[in-house]
């Protein structure tokens, strides 16, 4: 064997230890109890996924699971514009212009939501200018509520969902367009039975992106929204710190981990069979 | 003639696959021996081999006697050049060349000294500080030429050096590589599968396919006599004839003989066959023309040069001949 | 570009989505010099929230503590993201399932899960929340990152010269520090500069592993969000902002350029 080989070994090694051994905790713990000082107690036990299924709980987490859908729609029609605006510019403007974009994605989601948090609360920038104006008389509730939330996150996570579709479309062979266009269709439809369908994956990856950042989103609904705007994120954040209750946290992170786990899997299976079923046509034709 | 390289039955295989399954061979000092072969024969890999970049799956590779099967590429004492040159881009003409010099670790002095001579060698003086990305392609050609040379190899590598150039250019390099190589008096392993050039430039050819020798000789007999089927269609065009038994007889294009039906005189003592012209090609310097022989599938292509007298048209009947010292019998 | 109606709908489209990108932050810092109190109403221009922050030691102490966590983290996972690039660009692995797994899920699993995962770690073993665990963590998150925007650069990497380097008498090591490295430069300062980038701007992860003590600056500017609006948040927010934004703009410009076709 090479020796070469081994230089994956110490990066792989540091994964191993703290990325893989502390979920195979986390797995174990969900299945633990605690005691009342907070400690966890490891008899095997399946309260807590039991748990889960509480009213409550399930309600919060089908919330959080149609936010996150929404989240993810909005984002994609608000990203592919943008991401296919950036990629028919010309070719010295793409990369300044993405660097645009994806600026704010490096910016943490704390100041983001914070930056909303100054315009839309009760003495901030929108109340205060129609007070001035006179157009209303008592600040209007705009930040602490579903509303708020939805739209810090879809404020977080829209670079995230037009970087892979940018991709897609720039890597897309643009004589397929003159080709089409040469065999008589017009943009509009070259659009919808070219590019469109084979930036497909670039949609996915953009969505499965979205879809899991929404689902672990705490930070937003945590600084946006307000008490009644839980989302599965703040109930699992509470577990670790207020409530104390860490295998019930665990659980819930554990079902969180395996739904993400599942699409992120579905993803790849369904990209595996869109690039299988590219080579098959080329081996017909 | 001393011996230089000696391959002891090499085996390759990759996986299930054998590309070599038995080679032997033993190239001399100061030869210029070219492996010959269509894609995929195993040539390349043999040449990695000698260089050490691939390790034999069984058998013995000798360099002046000394066994270096196992010896890494850095210390072996022989270098190579690349298909598409392998030129460091972060590095000028210069201090590419320079590279294998710095690694042996040889003296600042001597460097330059042995530098200078190879940029006078290969023509390269003005494009001392160049970037070979600002080069090119046969300028680049030389600057890997330059810098496997500057090492003093006992054997110098070529892998289908002159593969990216254009006819005229390729044309030039060739007599460039084989007078560079009678001046230095080095040993060079050339790879190609373009029969033209291993024809032109080689002292000694091997032709090769699926891994095995077919053919070892030197240029006028590989052509002249081809021991296999191969062997004689892949050297330039030929005509086969099925012999009974495990044989064919071949005959080159060029000298196959047309006659009109009626007058086989011109024939003298040969056979004659007959049969329909069904298509002629100009070819620049010749006319090809294809002969569909009667009572068989054959088409048979004759070569016809400016000055025959007679212009042949397509589906004229036609008498096809040749002499009987100019037929090669081959191996299927 | 099509020059019809289609183009002016998109862009001036696209041109909305990138000022309701922009617009928060620009408003962010723009009341970060605002004279008031109270954010709303402008009252004048101040540089005094920004002077307040130099001498509020409590911020000094999360800014020290987020560069060496940031240093220490990016050093390490740089070193180690790059050496498993390298390889993996350079060999096929038997178990390249888990190997992808280790690599992609990092990034994929919501962040919160990673948090609490290292948290339950920590506690277990018990390790005390604090610099080191922060550290632990960061360049746990950072070293996924790295190997993928190495690998990204050394994508067009030629084994060919390589080869060339190892015929000219090179060893592997040799050939590595001539010719390999140089030419992967680049791409392992682009990830490192990511690797510090998510490391300065961490929050989740950060939330959950660090001590009673050991504050980095997203986690103090979370707990004066939590405890109320001030202006010295929106200084602090700017100033985290704009070391950001350079950073960004820095690690691109040593991305590769792509080839025109």
């Amino acid at each position: 064997m090479k020796k070469g080989k081994l230089l994956v070994l110490p990066g792989m090694m540091w994964l191993a230890i703290f990325f893989a051994l502390p979920m195979l905790i986390v797995v174990a713990v969900s299945f633990a109890t605690r005691n009342s000082y907070g400690q966890v107690i490891f008899n095997f036990t399946l309260a807590n996924y039991q748990r889960f299924f509480e009213s409550l709980y399930l309600r919060i987490f089908i919330t959080t699971i149609f936010t996150a859908i929404f989240t993810t729609v909005i984002t994609f029609l608000m990203g592919y514009p943008l991401a296919y605006t950036i990629a028919f510019l010309p070719k010295k403007w793409q990369q300044p212009c993405l660097i645009m974009v994806m600026i704010p994605f490096w910016i943490n989601f704390l100041i983001r939501s914070y930056a909303w948090v100054i315009i839309l609360r009760s003495q901030g920038l929108i109340n205060t200018f129609l007070m001035k104006a006179g157009l209303i008389v008592k600040p209007l509730a705009l930040l602490y509520n579903d509303y708020a939330v939805m739209l810090g996150m879809i404020y977080a996570l829209v670079p995230f969902m037009v970087l892979p579709i940018y991709v897609s479309i720039e890597q897309l062979d643009k004589r397929l367009l003159e080709a089409a266009s040469d065999l008589g269709a017009p943009p509009m439809t070259a659009f919808r039975k070219i590019t469109f369908p084979l930036t497909l994956p670039g949609i996915a990856t953009g969505s499965i992106l979205v879809f899991i950042s929404s689902l672990g989103m705490f930070v937003v609904p945590d600084i946006m929204g307000g008490a009644k705007s839980a989302l599965i994120g703040n109930i699992i954040q509470n577990q670790f710190l207020a409530a104390r209750d860490w295998p019930f946290g665990s659980a819930l992170s554990i079902v969180l981990g395996v739904l993400a786990l599942i699409l992120i899997m579905l993803y790849y299976k369904v990209l595996e069979g869109q690039k299988g079923g590219t080579n098959n046509e080329k081996e017909l034709a | 003639m001393e011996e230089m390289v000696r391959l002891e039955h090499i085996t390759k295989k990759f996986g299930n696959n054998i590309i070599i399954p038995d080679f032997n061979i033993t190239i001399y000092d100061g030869e210029f021996i070219t492996l010959l072969g269509p894609s995929g024969c195993g040539k390349t890999t043999l040449l990695r081999m000698i260089a050490g970049l691939e390790t034999p799956t069984s058998g013995k590779i000798f360099l002046a006697d000394q066994d270096v099967t196992s010896l890494a590429p850095y210390k072996r004492d022989v270098n190579m050049v690349f298909q598409n040159y392998a030129l460091f881009p972060h590095m000028n003409v210069e201090d590419n060349i320079r590279f294998g010099l710095t690694m042996k670790k040889v003296p600042k002095e001597e460097q330059e000294t042995r530098i200078n001579q190879v940029l006078y060698l290969t023509q390269l003086e003005t494009f001392r500080t160049r970037s070979p990305l600002q080069m090119s392609g046969g300028q680049q050609q030389r600057v890997a030429i330059a810098r496997a040379l500057v090492n003093n190899p006992k054997v110098l590598l070529l892998d289908e050096p002159l593969g990216a150039l254009d006819y005229k250019l390729r044309k030039k390099m060739q007599l460039e590589l084989k007078n560079l190589q009678r001046g230095l008096g080095l040993t060079f392993i050339y790879v190609t599968h373009d029969q033209e050039e291993a024809l032109t430039m080689s002292d000694r050819v091997v032709v090769m396919h699926n891994g095995v020798l077919e053919q070892d000789a030197s240029p006028d007999v590989i052509y002249h006599a081809p021991k296999s089927k191969f062997v004689a269609s892949f050297i330039g065009e030929n005509n086969f004839f099925d012999l009974d038994g495990n044989k064919a007889l071949a005959i080159r294009p060029q000298k196959i003989q047309l006659c009109k039906e009626e007058d086989e005189t011109s024939a003298g003592n040969n056979k004659v066959k007959y049969g329909t012209i069904v298509d002629v090609v100009f070819c620049g310097t010749i006319d090809k023309i294809y002969v569909r022989m009667d009572n068989s599938n054959d088409t048979v292509v004759a070569y016809q040069y400016l000055n025959d007298t007679i212009p042949w048209k397509c589906d004229t009947r036609v008498g096809v001949w040749w002499e009987k010292k100019d037929e090669v019998i081959v191996e299927k | 570009m099509k020059k019809n109606w289609h183009s002016a709908v998109l862009v001036s489209y696209s041109l909305a989505i990138l000022a309701f990108l922009y617009l928060p932050l620009l408003i962010l810092t723009l009341y970060s010099f605002n004279d008031s109190r109270m954010n709303a109403v402008w009252t004048g221009f101040t540089f005094k929230w920004y002077t307040a922050l130099l001498h509020n030691r409590r911020v000094i102490e999360a800014l020290t503590n987020s560069l060496i966590i940031a240093c220490i983290s990016t050093f390490v996972s740089t070193t180690l993201g790059t050496m498993a690039a390298i390889a993996l660009n350079r060999y096929t692995y038997k178990f390249k399932g888990v190997i992808n797994g280790l690599l992609y899920l990092p990034i994929l699993i919501p962040e919160i899960v990673m948090g609490l995962s290292l948290l339950v770690l920590f506690s277990q073993t018990g390790i005390p929340l604090g610099k080191n665990t922060l550290i632990l963590a960061h360049i746990t998150f950072c070293i996924s990152f790295v190997i993928i925007t190495v690998g990204a650069r050394l994508e067009g990497r030629r084994f060919d010269l390589e080869e060339a380097a190892s015929d000219l008498y090179a060893t592997p090591w040799q050939a590595f520090r001539y010719i390999t490295l140089p030419l992967a430069l680049p791409g392992i300062i682009a990830g490192g500069l990511i690797a510090f980038t998510l490391s300065i701007d961490d929050f989740v992860i950060s939330f959950f592993v660090a001590g009673p003590n050991s504050t980095t600056l997203p986690l103090y500017i979370y707990a004066m969000v939590k405890r109320g609006i001030s202006p010295e948040i929106n200084a602090l927010s700017t100033c985290m902002m704009m070391t950001t934004i350079c950073l960004v703009i820095v690690s691109q410009l040593l991305q590769p350029k792509k080839k025109s076709n």
